[in-house]
């Protein structure tokens, strides 16, 4: 194993997306920017641009998310990319043989570049480092979600977002609200914000699904909603998995709702031009409710849009390293 | 290092007298960022007609991309303009090796189909390696293949003309 960050090529260019924990700020700003123009893509006659022309670019899902590979496989096409969808059920015996000879088999047939979801922590990491120990500097491996690690181009996106509705971070209070414990997107948005100078971070939920010693990612504690949100720019919701509710984690879906649930009464502490976050897929009327969801100050969708975009930079750079 | 070099203002005054008689009186400005977008500005302000105003940033139809990768400040294009049927002129500072306009003609396709394109300069300064020429320079100059014609701004928006050391670009 390389003790160099496996995420940097030698001339310290971005050219494995693993984590955002430990990137340099000038790289995710640059990815940032690379996004702006990405966007007005969309709103063209073609909507393509020949960067990624004769590469090809594999998908691989070892656990299930058709939105997230929805949005990659958009992305790579519209940057012109081949794209070849493999979702592979992780098998049971000794998986990493079977993922890195998947990996070596796939290079054989000349992939360029690898967005890898996986239910273990580390899969991607893994993939990268085979392919650096292997030499083969030329394939590029962009993590679309590990375990509860991190889900970095979930957390891009969500800096995207806030930047563009609310401008430099230096000046900003953001809050996190819920099921932080399981939550990948969660650990990559903070990593970001802290990364690029947040002023001030906040988590909210309830103890049971808060990492340990979540202060030592430099944020603030707040078990009581309204406390956390007050004077709030941005509040980022996260989803409650509906398996978290079998467990002691929590009482009922109701009682949840109660207390950490958005309501417009409840987000009426934040800023009056606060914007509101969520990766989804939502769970109406449990951590958001609809009025918020649909309401004025939710940017949910343009999330989406901008999702596309800060992927289509992601690829583009990694492929151009 | 400025010797042999034309004052930038005084050739776009020329520029400005070449295209005058002859560009469409609706044609559309597009220009390539950032040089030529500074030109588009100040030609669609000196040269009367209706000309719609369009800026184009070719990083992502280059064709060194494999080789130097994407580098940082890539703009938006923006064409606000219907493109299908539209007559153009393309604006650049420096027109050499005609790779910068190739990608930028591939990318004024992909906004829709023109009636025609134009390409106006302030300089040519020879070298092409591809089959495309200007329909308006402001002046033809040789300049040895290491070195670039690079056009500045100053705050006042007066333009002038400088000579570094050739970078990939």
């Amino acid at each position: 194993m390389p003790n160099r960050n496996p995420q940097l090529n030698a001339d310290g260019a971005l050219t494995h997306l693993l984590t955002l924990e430990g990137l340099p700020p000038a790289v995710i700003r640059h990815i940032l920017d690379t996004a702006v123009p990405f966007v007005g893509i969309a709103e063209r006659e073609v909507k393509k641009v020949p960067l990624l022309r004769g590469k090809a670019v594999f998908n691989l899902f070892f656990e299930n998310s058709t939105r997230t590979r929805t949005t990659f496989e958009i992305a790579a096409k519209r940057l012109s990319a081949d794209v070849i969808n493999l979702n592979i059920g992780a098998s049971s015996t000794s998986k990493g043989e079977t993922l890195l000879d998947t990996v070596d088999n796939l290079v054989a047939m000349d992939a360029d570049l690898f967005v890898v979801r996986h239910a273990q922590s580390g899969a991607p990491h893994l993939i990268a480092s085979h392919l650096i120990a292997k030499g083969r500097t030329h394939v590029h491996v962009v993590n679309a979600g590990d375990g509860r690690h991190a889900h970095p181009t979930q957390g891009l996106l969500d800096l995207y977002t806030i930047r563009h509705y609310k401008g430099d971070f230096a000046n900003l209070t953001v809050a996190v609200v819920g099921d932080v414990l399981h939550s990948r997107v969660a650990r990559s948005l903070i990593h970001g914000l802290t990364t690029l100078g947040t002023a001030e971070v906040r988590v909210i939920g309830p103890r049971t699904l808060l990492p340990a010693h979540v202060e030592s990612m430099g944020v603030q504690v707040y078990e009581d909603m309204r406390l956390g949100l007050a004077n709030c720019d941005v509040v980022v919701m996260l989803r409650l998995q509906n398996e978290r509710m079998k467990g002691a984690l929590l009482p009922s879906a109701g009682e949840y709702f109660k207390h950490y649930g958005l309501t417009m009464d409840k987000l009426a502490a934040a800023k009056e031009d606060v914007i509101v976050m969520h990766p989804g897929p939502m769970n109406r009327g449990v951590e958001i409710d609809s009025a918020v969801a649909d309401g004025a100050r939710s940017v949910i969708l343009p999330q989406v849009t901008f999702g596309i975009a800060v992927r289509m930079a992601v690829m583009s750079i990694l492929a151009g390293a | 290092m400025t010797t042999g070099l034309p004052d930038a203002e005084g050739t776009l005054h020329e520029l400005v007298e070449r295209m005058r008689p002859a560009v469409a009186y609706d044609a559309a400005f597009v220009g390539i960022y950032s040089g030529g977008a500074w030109l588009a500005e100040r030609l669609a302000r000196e040269i009367a007609g209706d000309h719609p105003l369009g800026f184009i940033d070719v990083s992502f139809y280059r064709d060194d991309y494999a080789t130097t990768g994407l580098k940082g400040g890539t703009k938006r294009s923006e064409i606000p303009f219907d493109v299908t049927g539209a007559t153009i002129v393309l604006i650049d500072d420096v027109l050499f090796t005609g790779r910068s306009v190739r990608a930028a003609i591939n990318e004024l396709f992909d906004f829709g189909r023109p009636a025609s394109i134009e390409l106006a300069v302030l300089i040519d300064r020879g070298g092409r390696e591809l089959p495309i020429e200007a329909t308006y320079a402001g002046a033809r100059l040789a300049v040895a293949r290491d070195q670039n014609v690079v056009l500045s701004r100053d705050a006042a928006g007066r333009l002038s003309l400088g000579i570094e050391p050739f970078r990939a670009s």
